[in-house]
């Protein structure tokens, strides 16, 4: 992933965030990065709210397996002979 | 058992991008874990037990995906939205590329309720298959990126761009639900 050495603008650093949030980019372009968000409201926000986004997500619980599915499994362990 | 309860539901999800219905996935999962216990012997802690767990798993899945010809064949995996999706719609831009319309708070209150984690739950059922597998794994199972590319068999870009786009699609569902008046 690779950044010009202009100035990056709104639309460019919103493709960049999940790098950024990923500790992907490289050093100089971690500094454009920051160099941009220290003078943008609205990128600033849009950074915290993806923060808030994935942390959100990370409350949902993981589906729980149909318990017939279980069942299905738990016999297929109980019959299992070493081979 | 507790590793088969712990596991079976990113099993299956996995399981299920390379074959076309839910049954199918639930035999591969059973396949994949009686050759874990066929093959547990040969295991040589090289990786990490879930690691090699998944690389049978998506082994056992695609040689079924490919004998079940309806599946989507696994190469569409990552080109299944090859074109560029922008992360915010263009038209939240100027021509130059600053914010026309600037994000805007979200209120505290709303965004804690469990409404609003419905409002996730749906936009991740509303991805691609790949999408809403890597998010998945990554931000409701909380796997690192390594071991998502290594279950899934995708490059670092891969996984970083799945990601990007299911977590910024999710974001704008959230900025939707969050602007409507209640």
């Amino acid at each position: 992933m690779s950044i010009g050495l202009a100035h990056l603008n709104c639309r460019e650093l919103v493709e960049l965030v999940t790098a950024y949030l990923e500790g992907d980019l490289s050093r100089g372009e971690r500094k454009r990065f920051d160099a941009h968000l220290s003078g943008c409201d609205g990128c600033t926000m849009y950074v915290e709210q993806m923060r808030r986004t994935i942390e959100l997500t990370g409350t949902l619980s993981v589906d729980d397996v149909s318990p017939e599915a279980e069942e299905v499994l738990l016999r297929a362990f109980r019959d299992w002979k070493p081979q | 058992m507790e590793l088969i309860r712990a596991l079976n539901p990113s099993l299956l999800r996995v399981a299920r991008m390379f074959v076309p219905t839910a049954a199918l996935a639930e035999d591969v999962v059973q396949e994949t874990w009686l050759a874990v216990l066929n093959g547990i012997g040969r295991f040589e802690g090289r990786s990490s037990l879930k690691t090699w767990i998944f690389r049978i798993l998506t082994n056992t899945a695609k040689t079924r995906g490919e004998r079940e010809r309806r599946s989507v064949p696994f190469s569409a995996f990552e080109t299944e939205d090859g074109g560029f999706e922008p992360a915010v719609e263009r038209s939240r831009f100027t021509g130059t590329g600053h914010w026309a319309v600037l994000p805007r708070a979200w209120p505290e209150d709303r965004l804690l309720a469990n409404e609003t984690r419905l409002v996730i739950e749906r936009a991740i059922e509303r991805l691609p298959p790949s999408q809403r597998t890597v998010i998945t794994l990554r931000d409701v199972e909380g796997w690192t990126a390594d071991e998502v590319r290594n279950a899934l068999e995708l490059s670092e870009t891969n996984q970083r761009v799945l990601l990007h786009r299911a977590r910024a699609k999710v974001r704008r569902a959230l900025e939707q639900y969050l602007s409507e008046e209640q």
